[in-house]
């Protein structure tokens, strides 16, 4: 039976008549430029992360021992440099410019790239990249935030990761292919990544304009432009935010160990091991625009915690006994749900849990607290490991995991039910 | 500016920026295609690589014709034109019957593979490898193979490092990753996370090995046990292990220097006595040591200035001499007296 358009009836007649739908349905093209924005720095990024190991190992002639090390240095300084970055968003309410700070900064980086020889320089490079990594995230996203309907936040958020990560997944194959076609390519790999880093940069500071939260809403409430105050910070669903999503950051464990344990039980794994993440970041990209939609309809909150649950799926998914293909791609799918469901739902929670005097430091604050919580989740599963082995390990995490999701659901009920921004 | 012209602005600079990008890449392609295809610069021939005579197996880095290809030069006259094979190796390991290749299978995606191919060029077994190749050695028997590669996170996210070190026989059965063996320092059994094993050097009972642990910053010489499944410490500060012929001494990599500014020298370390002799290389380490006789050992160093190009150089064991330039443009050196 061949059923026209308008014969159906419409689905929800109190949402149809209500005014606001229409404004919520598209998402905010400030937002889609932002999106480009980080695709571009992803594919600069990821394509030269992929191949460093390589380079350092096969040009430099360095062991990656020393690397490891300092590597766990600049996660510490990215955490810190990110209230900052936040911090000067807020206050000097110019997200977009202490963004373009940051991008500006780590383009400079990819510039450094093309001379750097030798380890020491090396490092001084991917610490000065780190640096703008840190400095731009919290910004960005309050623009993001700034420049959307608070109804579909989540949406708005789901469409920035998805480009963002289609960055992160053509990176790798894009730096593998240059190595293909020219085996000691290294140097048009750091040129290719220089300008795309350089296309970041253009399309921020020509394309995507300037929102001033803060002035906005003085100007709208007519009424004089509050001073940032750390104050404003205390607010308590803000509080309880940081409080659960770091609980939750806690039993995170790095996605190199699950692949690590795929890749010891399957041999599907094994033979893609260097790839596994590509995986991970196909179902992420897939899934960003419907959960962050779902987000927007259910709760936040609720599809955040969902996301855990679907972490807790992947741990059990890697510690069960069977081995197989299969297994490992439910592995990858799972970790790439979780991923959708609460990347950038976080800073959407973080948005509508904070005023708009603080937004970029909310969301920085919420950022960090996940970030320093799974840098002691990995060290600590690390040490779990090999104390009690692989498998014990993976089941320690689970168990904790599925303790955490009803305490911190728990937590968050104010925000379960309160669903919408206020 | 005005909307359009801000577009235009953009596009411009757009087209400018990737048209650079694409120039660049497409001349590194074209000079590559040409270095490649130039005669190597360094003097070949195509007789047999499978003589019976003593002879050196190596990875030929002379840029040209056979870049990253095996290669093998007699043992008497090393300094004579290289026999190239068609067989690619990134590290590679021969012993009269057999050989271990680990290779970097550029691609996408990219991915590490390790190889046992017989005398005869056939491949007898093959397997995948988490990370980019390391080290290779084959036991005096040609029966045992032992592989270490670095098992690398993708990204910047990913925090540490970690080597993967397996033991197998020929025909691709795994003894397992060796960090799963019973690490045993000073009579007390080590079971910290960033425990890490690599460099095999077999000993001639197939069941004994030497091999590095590292954790904390340090790293031990240990003695392995494939029937136990221990690994026991019996050195301080000692890397990538290689075993005499006799069977007397055993030579390695040793750190010294300030933290910031290490130097990995080679150290020959009689295992009755105790007794260790550093030897006279200045320049920087990063390589397993292999023994071209009872009195001489062989090493890999990185040519400065050249990238992916490397010299193996020899010393004598008993530190008496300064090293000398053996084999021009080569790399992972394995010496075949059968």
């Amino acid at each position: 039976m061949y059923i026209s358009l308008s014969d159906r009836k419409p689905v929800d007649k109190n949402k149809a008549t209500r005014p606001t739908r229409t404004a919520t349905t598209r998402v905010s093209s400030v937002v889609i430029a932002l999106g480009i924005v980080s695709m571009f720095t992803d594919i600069s990024t990821e394509s030269v992360s992929a191949i460093l190991p390589l380079y350092i190992t096969g040009v430099i002639g360095l062991s990656t021992v020393a690397y490891g090390v300092i590597d766990g240095l600049y996660q510490g300084i990215s955490a810190v440099v990110r209230i900052a970055g936040g911090y000067a968003a807020d206050r000097a309410d110019q997200p977009k410019w202490v963004a373009f700070f940051g991008y500006g900064v780590s383009a400079l980086a990819r510039v450094g790239l093309l001379f750097a020889s030798g380890f020491a320089a090396l490092s001084a490079v991917i610490a000065v990249d780190r640096l703008g990594k840190g400095v731009r995230t919290a910004p960005r996203d309050a623009l993001i935030t700034a420049s959307s309907e608070p109804d579909n936040l989540a949406r708005s958020f789901g469409v920035h990761r998805m480009l963002d990560t289609i960055g992160a997944a053509i990176g790798p194959l894009l730096a593998f292919a240059i190595l293909f076609f020219i085996p000691d390519g290294y140097s048009t790999i750091f040129v290719v990544s220089l300008a795309f880093a350089i296309l970041g940069v253009l399309l921020l500071g020509i394309v995507v304009p300037n929102k001033r939260p803060r002035a906005e809403r003085a100007t709208a409430h007519s009424t004089p432009r509050a001073r940032f105050r750390w104050r404003d910070l205390n607010d308590r669903r803000l509080r309880r935010l940081l409080l659960a999503a770091g609980l939750l950051g806690l039993v995170t464990v790095g996605d190199g160990f699950i692949y690590l344990v795929l890749q010891s039980k399957s041999g599907f794994a094994a033979e893609y091991f260097p790839l596994l993440y590509v995986g991970t970041n196909v179902a992420f990209l897939a899934l960003a625009i419907p959960l962050g939609r779902l987000a927007d309809r259910f709760g936040r909150a609720r599809i955040f915690i969902l996301g855990h649950i679907a972490l807790l799926a992947a741990y059990v998914c890697a510690a069960l006994p069977a081995a197989g293909w299969q297994l490992t791609v439910a592995c990858l799918v799972l970790l790439g749900t979780f991923y959708a469901a609460t990347d950038g739902i976080l800073a959407a929670l973080a948005s509508q849990a904070t005023s708009i005097d603080t937004l970029a430091s909310g969301i920085a604050a919420a950022q960090t607290s996940v970030a320093a919580a799974r840098l002691l989740a990995s060290v600590g599963f690390g040490l779990l490991w090999y104390s009690i082995g692989r498998d014990s390990a993976m089941t320690v995490v689970a168990v904790a995991l599925a303790v955490l999701i009803p305490v911190t659901a728990v937590i968050l009920g104010g925000l379960i039910r309160a669903g919408k921004p206020t | 500016m005005n909307r359009s012209k801000k577009w235009l602005a953009l596009a411009l600079i757009s087209v400018l920026v990737l048209g650079a990008a694409i120039a660049y890449g497409i001349t590194a392609y074209t000079s590559y295609q040409a270095r490649s295809a130039e005669p190597s610069e360094v003097r070949t021939t195509t007789t047999s690589v499978t003589s019976t005579d003593p002879h050196i197996t190596f990875r030929n880095t002379a840029t040209g014709e056979g870049y990253g290809k095996v290669a093998t030069v007699p043992l008497d006259t090393p300094s004579a034109a290289r026999a190239l094979s068609d067989q690619a190796c990134d590290r590679v390991y021969a012993t009269g019957a057999v050989l271990s290749c680990l290779q970097i299978k550029r691609g996408v995606p990219t991915t590490f593979a390790a190889s046992v191919f017989d005398r005869a060029g056939s491949e007898l077994a093959s397997w995948p490898l988490p990370g980019i190749p390391s080290r290779t050695r084959l036991s005096a028997d040609s029966s045992l193979v032992a592989t270490t590669s670095f098992v690398t996170g993708h990204s910047y996210a990913i925090t540490g490092f970690s080597t993967e070190t397996v033991v197998s026989h020929v025909d691709g059965e795994s003894y397992g990753n060796l960090e799963d063996f019973a690490l045993w320092i000073d009579g007390e059994r080590l079971t910290t996370a960033d425990r890490n094993i690599w460099g095999v050097t077999f000993g001639s009972d197939d069941r004994t090995f030497y091999a590095t642990a590292a954790s904390g910053g340090r790293t031990w010489l240990v003695l392995g046990d494939l029937a136990e499944r221990t690994l026991t410490a019996i050195a301080d500060n000692a890397e990538c292990p290689s075993l005499s012929p006799d069977g007397t001494r055993v030579a390695y990599k040793k750190r010294s220097g300030a933290a910031e500014t290490p130097h990995w020298g080679i150290a020959v370390l009689t295992l009755a006595t105790h007794e260790e002799v550093v030897l006279p290389e200045p320049k920087n380490v990063d390589d397993q040591v292999e023994w071209m006789n009872d009195e001489t050992v062989l090493y890999g160093l990185a040519r400065d200035g050249a990238a992916g190009d490397s010299d193996v150089w020899s010393i004598a064991a008993d530190g008496a001499s300064a090293p000398s330039l053996l084999i021009e443009h080569a790399w992972s050196p394995s010496v075949v007296n059968e």
